[in-house]
């Protein structure tokens, strides 16, 4: 699949032609989520849009990447009333802010919780047990 | 035959208990299998299963547990009327079992007092019986007024329930 991408502050020019050029028409938004590459200094918050041509029946990857110490990002819910709960839920385990969302709070997670645990930095594990220690558990 | 009113009532409720499923994942099945006609819950006076929390005895809480689901575990707990029991039926419901990560209870005791843990991943019903025969036991033995009592009192307030 055609992967591509564009700095972080084009990707509403970028979407808005994929979807309005004739020859193109991606208009439709299958995916979209995030990946953490905590090594990348700059650039840790990649968050990527799958689009689909469904006249043509093509599908396209398009990435922009972002600080995560500023991760913000333009809200794709205008052009795709799809990204909506997409941008909800990759807020809520990348910290992704989408500027522009119309109700940016946490979809799946506990509203108490006070962190995005998709973050590498986080264990996967419930770090509040108590009973589960490394020792016998080889955490 | 010559008996005290107490061992009257609790041969009764020992025999008579209302079970609520509270089923989230694949031990729920297997308390299907354990209702159904092969491992029949009925011999041991639980068939009448409901589905309301004011009428039921034994809240058996079978599945995995989000930590998004705990406040609804809690609150069908709190909707029962006493007296009333639990059973955490499965690993995940006893402990959060495979489930050590952010999203999951590690175990209903966090939020309710359990009376019975069924362990097995997910248990066969037979191990589920033998956990209705456990808390059948515990019916049979304690008192009318457990819940008068100074220990279940502060067992209670120990999960913040008045």
């Amino acid at each position: 699949m055609l992967t591509f991408a564009a700095p972080k502050d084009m990707n509403l020019k970028v979407l808005q032609f994929l979807y309005d050029e004739e020859s193109l028409s991606f208009r439709f938004m299958t995916d979209l989520q995030a990946v953490h590459y905590p090594d990348r200094i700059g650039e840790e918050l990649c968050v990527v849009y799958h689009l689909h041509n469904l006249r043509d029946n093509v599908r396209i990857r398009f990435k922009v990447y972002t600080d995560v110490q500023a991760p913000d990002v333009f809200s794709t819910t205008a052009l795709f009333a799809a990204a909506n709960f997409m941008e909800r839920e990759t807020y809520d385990f990348f910290g992704v802010n989408f500027v522009g969302h119309p109700n940016l709070i946490r979809v799946l997670n506990v509203d108490e919780m006070d962190y995005f645990p998709l973050r590498k930095e986080f264990p996967l594990e419930d770090q509040t047990r108590v009973d589960k220690d490394d020792e016998m558990f080889g955490r | 035959m010559a008996t005290s009113f107490e061992k009257v009532v609790s041969l009764a409720r020992k025999n008579s208990i209302w079970p609520l499923p509270f089923a989230t994942s694949c031990c729920g099945i297997e308390f299907m299998a354990t209702m159904a006609s092969h491992y029949d819950l009925a011999r041991f006076g639980s068939e009448r299963v409901g589905f309301s929390p004011r009428q039921c005895d034994l809240l058996m809480v079978m599945g995995t547990i989000a930590k998004k689901m705990g406040p609804v575990v809690r609150q069908v707990y709190l909707q029962m009327a006493e007296p009333r029991w639990v059973m955490a039926v499965g690993a995940c419901a006893s402990s959060g079992g495979i489930f050590d990560t952010y999203s999951v209870l590690q175990g209903i005791d966090q939020v309710i007092p359990v009376d019975v843990y069924v362990p097995g991943c997910p248990p066969r019903p037979e191990a589920i019986i033998d956990g209705i025969l456990k808390i059948q036991d515990l019916v049979h033995a304690e008192g009318l007024r457990r819940r008068n009592s100074d220990q279940y009192k502060e067992l209670l307030a120990g999960y913040g329930i008045q």
